[in-house]
């Protein structure tokens, strides 16, 4: 099974080529629906099988090398695929996420032009994702990196026609080259350091046996940790770089649940743990990662509040729930933080999946009764329980999970980071304190949303409201089933205080995970330690805190719905500024974006247009000279010509001569 | 019997470089016509005495028969008068000089030179044994046999060329 | 041997640069046409005394070959010039000029 490894990025692959080339051809839809899904699917057979194996065998690290890549020197980089506990995760979350999302899609883009590229793209997607987590070294993550934020840019401007949706691509594809960019300095900076060492390896599993090489705490490893920290900041949406992710809701609905809220974006947060042996060995690090994840959780978290775009409003909980795993990497809670990244997956699939239910139903409507509306914004929306409700059902519960109420999916996963940054040795009260601020405003903004789109009066347009149908079952049975793991996907990673309560039900995500992150937090002694009323205390506080943040939420836009606009009129700045998501935008422009475009209209204009053009300009110029002059030389008389060969013949036979 | 022999060289190289002045200096076309004729017979003389019969009867056949009438032809058909045909004096002059020159080195270089002394097989007499025609015709289709080939298309496409630029109406 | 090779060669350039002179300063390019005749001859001279003096066929073929050149020449630029003629109502090298500037 493990020789089969490259079995598990090749369908998708297969599926990619099939659709992208010929995709045309076909001109049924279900086919080219069915191939690109059957792709995936086919691959999750395969984790799962690997998986399976992995469960009961003793070795937890397997390699398989289907070829040499570059060989230079004593470096030899391979296409490799490596599977142990965090990639057999990863791999299950990506095409199992994936498969249901192609799935949905089959019914969400039913009848939209350029279908087979849509699924093509997606095929890719998945591809390049695979080839991220399962690679064995990191420039086979890196194709993978640049793999998916290609396909990112393809599918957020999957609407070329639509320049909102182009530029958003564009913003998208060109922050993510920052990030890449230090990705890659990063890799460059670890290749050079090791070989300081005398081993030329780029290789994960040998990384992580000679990390003991480079000094501990040291400025190079600190170095290399913050250039691929700013990697991850980049493809994750973390401050400074997450400018790009809420604008790539221009993308299809499925593309956000897929790439901008499951798989993609966590990236970064996988690529941490990945290399956990490498981070763990410089605290500063950790501490900064730490401390932007938090600040992402809570700042990203006020910008939801005041957003009326359903997406959006979920494309700033992503940046705030990719914050807290940033939180828990940074922390040393590795295996929570993963635990958070796979529940999340599942909850925020479902609620993009969910929201793109509702978005697809209102489009339906008003196309029904041609209106031009936007179907996005929530103040068109309200009372859509009654009309969907299936998807509101399986919205419901996602919400209720994202909220970390007990026992759903992240009350074990985001309690987990809160007690370890409450408790862990790198961990402070304060990362704690606003990590469950966050939580409840989350808990806030998520119950805003579902309030505005599900509860109260009807606000949709009285022409249209008669005619929003329930979605088909392409899309309802994936929403079900993301619904019941966002509900008990939870359950594997129980903590020890709630399983010694109940009667000894172990971690099992931390038991699966130990072959990992056990070394690197022995070594480090990074844990969290605190008596069980600690533990529990942090339970409590932070289900409180989302309690209440249900509560305002309730308060405000279901109860006295006239709140939220008389607080808007009292501070008016204020809501205005979070409107504005603060101005980032803004500022980016002022500061980045208008200097490097003056930067390069000046380069253009003076060293462009007068060195370079000038250059090749002066030259075909002297050559139009010169040819000028001798052109009087032909006077186009045969006799001239004549007369030119016979001194010739004179020169020639001169120089015979009188050698 | 050598000065019989000076003599007729003399002779005929006169008549030969004189004839030669006359088809430059003509103004009629046809007088210059006329006297290359001349000039053709005298080499065809001259070919003789260097023992290559069949290459003076050639001369005579394809050169002063073929070629010439064809030119004298051509003259006649266009109806060219003596028109001022001599171009610029200083034009002239620059010919001649150059012209001048030319010969002049030459002249030297045969002067300086000497022609290498290695000889073949055949002489006088071996040309008067074996016969000077099947001498060139042994030789054509031996050792030359592809140029000649080559000579004969050359020949067709001439031809061919040569009837479709004179056709009124291609 | 009293009438040397040499005394066929300095003939042959004698005539060369009489057929080079009338090249060059001729309008009529039949006339023209003729001075490149008498050129060619004079090098046919040359080739024949030479090999005749050297004892080898191989110069007499190469005027053969000439002549066959001669011959072909001479049929195509004698037509070109009838077509130039009936375009021009000339054959004056002169008019030769759609090269000019």
């Amino acid at each position: 099974m493990y020789d089969n490894l490259w079995l598990i990025p090749f369908f998708p692959l297969l599926g990619f080529l099939i659709n992208g080339l010929l995709g045309r051809k076909i001109k049924n839809e279900k086919v080219v629906g069915a191939i690109a899904t059957l792709a995936v699917f086919a691959s999750f057979v395969v984790s799962c099988m690997c998986f399976v194996r992995l469960l009961g065998d003793e070795v937890k690290t397997h390699e398989n090398i289907i070829g040499s890549w570059i060989s230079l020197g004593s470096l030899q980089v391979d296409w490799g695929f490596l599977l142990d506990p965090l990639s057999a995760l990863m791999i299950l979350n990506v095409t199992g996420l994936s498969t249901l999302i192609h799935l949905y899609s089959i019914g969400y883009m039913h009848g939209e032009d350029g279908y087979p590229r849509f699924f093509a793209y997606m095929n890719l997607f998945t591809f390049a994702m695979l080839m991220l987590v399962l690679g064995n070294n990191a420039l086979v993550m890196f194709v993978g990196w640049e793999g998916v934020g290609l396909c990112s840019y393809l599918l957020i401007g999957y609407y070329y026609e639509k320049k909102s949706a182009s530029d958003a691509g564009k913003k998208a594809f060109v922050v993510n080259r920052v990030g890449d960019f230090g990705f890659l300095l990063g890799l460059f900076l670890l290749f050079w350091s090791f070989g300081q060492n005398g081993v030329w390896t780029i290789n994960f599993t040998e990384i992580a046996a000679n990390a003991g090489a480079l000094e501990n705490g040291g400025i190079i490893v600190t170095l290399i940790t913050l250039c691929f920290f700013l990697g991850a900041t980049g493809k994750s949406a973390q401050i400074p770089l997450y400018t790009w992710l809420p604008d790539a809701m221009e993308g299809p609905t499925p593309v956000s649940a897929l790439i901008h809220a499951a798989t993609m974006v966590t990236a970064g947060v996988y690529m941490i743990a990945r290399m956990n042996g490498l981070f763990a060995m410089s605290p500063d690090t950790m501490m900064v990662i730490a401390i932007v994840g938090a600040a992402t959780a809570i700042f990203a978290a006020t910008i939801g509040f005041a957003q009326n775009d359903i997406k959006r409003v979920l494309a700033y909980s992503t940046v705030s729930q990719l914050g807290f795993m940033f939180l828990a990497m940074g922390i040393g809670a590795f295996t929570a933080g993963i635990f958070h990244l796979l529940t999340h997956a599942f909850f925020k699939a479902c609620l993009f999946l969910g929201s793109g239910s509702v978005i697809h139903g209102l489009h339906h409507a008003y196309h029904h009764a041609h209106l031009n509306h936007d179907p996005q914004d929530m103040r068109n929306m309200g009372g859509m329980r009654k009309k969907m409700p299936i998807t509101f059902i399986t919205f419901f519960l996602s919400t209720l999970a994202i909220c970390g109420l007990p026992f759903f999916s992240a009350f074990f996963s985001k309690d987990e980071i809160l007690w370890w940054a409450f408790a862990s040795t790198r961990g402070h009260w304060l990362l704690w304190l606003v990590g469950t601020i966050a939580a409840g405003m989350t808990a806030f903004y998520m119950f805003r949303l579902v309030f505005m789109t599900f509860f109260g009066a009807q606000k949709t347009d009285p022409r249209a409201k008669d005619h929003i149908p329930e979605s088909p079952f392409v899309m309802t049975f994936p929403l079900m089933v993301l619904a019941a793991l966002a509900t008990f996907g939870g359950l594997i990673g129980i903590p020890h205080v709630i399983g010694d309560l109940v009667g000894h039900i172990p971690n099992y995500l931390q038991q699966f995970l130990a072959p990992v992150f056990e070394h690197t937090q022995t070594f480090h002694g990074i844990e969290a330690h605190g008596a069980a009323s600690a533990e529990f205390g942090t339970i409590g506080v932070s289900v409180g805190v989302g309690l209440v943040g249900i509560g305002l939420a309730w308060l405000f836009y279901c109860k006295y719905p006239e709140i939220p606009a008389r607080f808007c009129a009292r501070f008016t700045r204020l809501h205005r500024a979070v409107f504005n998501k603060w101005y980032v935008d803004e500022l980016y422009d002022a500061l980045i974006v208008n200097p490097t475009k003056r930067l390069g209209t000046g380069l253009w204009q003076i060293f462009d247009v007068c060195i370079v053009d000038g250059i090749v300009n002066g030259v075909a110029r002297c050559i139009r000279g010169t040819g000028g002059l001798l052109r009087h030389t032909q006077t186009g008389f045969t006799h001239s010509y004549a007369m030119s060969m016979v001194v010739g013949v004179v020169v020639i036979i001169a120089i015979c001569v009188f050698q | 019997m050598e000065i019989l022999q000076q003599l007729f060289f003399y002779v005929v190289a006169l008549v030969a470089v004189i004839s030669g002045l006359l088809v430059v200096t003509c103004r009629n076309p046809v007088n210059s016509a006329i006297s290359l004729v001349m000039t053709f017979f005298c080499l065809a003389m001259f070919y003789v005495t260097l023992h290559a019969p069949f290459m003076a009867a050639i001369q005579i056949m394809v050169y002063a028969g073929a070629i010439m009438v064809l030119i004298v032809f051509v003259i006649m058909l266009l109806n060219l008068g003596s028109a001022v045909a001599v171009r610029y004096r200083h034009a002239v002059t620059g010919a001649v000089v150059a012209s001048g020159l030319m010969l002049f080195q030459v002249l030297i270089m045969l002067k300086k030179g000497s022609v290498s002394v290695v000889r073949g097989p055949i002489d006088a007499a071996h040309v008067e044994a074996v016969g000077h025609t099947e001498l060139i015709g042994q030789s054509l289709f031996t050792d030359f046999l592809l140029p000649f080939e080559i000579a004969s298309i050359l020949l067709l496409v001439a031809i061919v060329g040569a009837v479709v630029l004179a056709k009124r109406e291609v | 041997m009293i009438v040397s090779v040499y005394h066929y060669m300095v003939l042959s350039a004698i005539l060369f640069s009489l057929g080079t002179i009338g090249v060059l300063t001729r309008r009529n390019a039949i006339v023209v046409f003729m001075c490149i005749e008498l050129m060619l001859n004079a090098v046919n001279l040359t080739f024949i005394a030479l090999s005749s003096y050297l004892g080898n066929m191989d110069g007499q073929i190469f005027v053969f070959f000439i002549m066959t050149v001669a011959a072909a020449e001479a049929a195509v630029g004698l037509a070109l010039m009838i077509t130039f003629y009936r375009n021009r109502e000339s054959i004056d090298v002169e008019d030769f000029s759609l090269l000019k500037l």
